[in-house]
């Protein structure tokens, strides 16, 4: 068994994590935030995208306890520990279902497509979920 | 980048966020459902016809055919691939984005 | 396999994580802790308090980088390297400890 975080530095990739699904209603966020730490451990250069659905897993407040779901909200805040701070979220996605960032677990910097397509366009390698 | 598109866009709006942050340069490849989205007449083949020009667009011929699709019915330039071309894309680009 | 505390038996996978994290006890800590093979002194107590306090803050155990830097923030810097924390437990802090601290194995343990 080894602990990642005591590797020797190796290649630094640019990963980015695409997040486009609510939370709770499938595995696929709370999969992302556990890869997310993994890349993390082992000192990777990791960047996070929310857009469409993916907005809502930022959202302050959840209380998944009445659907029998463990509350993974409180992770995000963990990120920062991680070196984790570049957060990035879609301002078109955020406008259509009327949310803003100050209902946010977390601070994020937001931006328009433009700016998203040209921070998916300089990655390594981008993961989906 | 080689963008992957596997959702029908008649079931999710997959396509059309991928579209929207398609860069120049980049390919898309429609896979598994998301073949449906080529088919020429369909609102999803008109966002793909606006793209044509600066990207590239495939469809996984197996995949289109498995759903009873045929070429004929495909939006003019799309072209096809079989698997060992699906790798040659992926080998041809420095990294691929899967829109789940 | 499993632990017996105080007459009850307390559930653990097969490398001795606890099942059931409302289990944990601080005498169940002590038992844990005899399984592998140290005595818990107030040191001990410290970490293992520490990666509680994170659990229950973020939901999630810390990396071993994350635990290091951390408890150097608040325990200070003799504390927070890697010789104080494997000295007191020699099979990996973040592990050792947070099977001692009753939680699930550490994201980014391999």
């Amino acid at each position: 068994m080894t602990m990642a975080g005591e590797e020797k530095a190796g290649t630094v990739k640019r990963f980015l994590f695409v997040n486009r699904k609510a939370p709770y209603g499938t595995i696929y966020a709370l999969e992302a935030l556990e890869v997310v730490l993994i890349a993390a451990a082992f000192d990777q250069d990791v960047s996070l995208a929310f857009l469409d659905d993916g907005v809502y897993q930022l959202l302050a407040g959840n209380d998944p306890a009445p659907i029998g779901m463990k509350n993974f909200s409180p992770t995000y805040r963990a990120l920062e520990d991680y070196d984790i701070t570049k957060l990035y979220v879609d301002r078109e996605s955020l406008a259509l279902r009327g949310l803003d960032t100050a209902a946010f677990i977390v601070p994020v910097s937001v931006v328009d497509r433009g700016q998203m397509a040209a921070i998916m366009a300089a990655q390594d390698v981008v993961l989906s979920f | 980048m080689l963008h992957t598109v596997n959702k029908s866009p008649f079931a999710s709006a997959t396509l059309s966020a991928c579209i929207e942050h398609i860069t120049p340069g980049a390919a898309l490849l429609l896979i598994e459902d998301g073949v449906t989205g080529a088919v020429a007449g369909t609102p999803a083949a008109d966002l793909l016809a606006a793209i044509l020009g600066r990207c590239p667009v495939y469809v996984l011929q197996p995949d289109l055919a498995a759903r009873g699709l045929r070429e004929a019915r495909l939006l003019p330039g799309v072209e096809l691939v079989d698997y060992a071309g699906f790798v040659r894309l992926v080998v041809a680009h420095e990294a691929v984005q899967a829109w789940l | 396999m499993a632990y017996e505390v105080d007459g009850k038996t307390i559930t653990a996978d097969e490398e001795g994580y606890i099942v059931n994290l409302a289990d944990w006890s601080e005498p169940l800590a002590t038992i844990i802790a005899k399984a592998e093979g140290l005595e818990m002194t107030s040191n001990h107590w410290e970490v293992v308090n520490f990666l509680r306090e994170y659990y229950n803050e973020f939901q999630i155990a810390p990396a071993i980088r994350v635990l290091t830097k951390a408890i150097g923030k608040k325990l200070g810097p003799d504390k927070g390297n890697n010789k104080y924390l494997y000295d007191l437990f020699p099979y990996g802090p973040a592990k050792q400890a947070c099977k001692i601290a009753g939680l699930p194995k550490p994201t980014g343990c391999i």
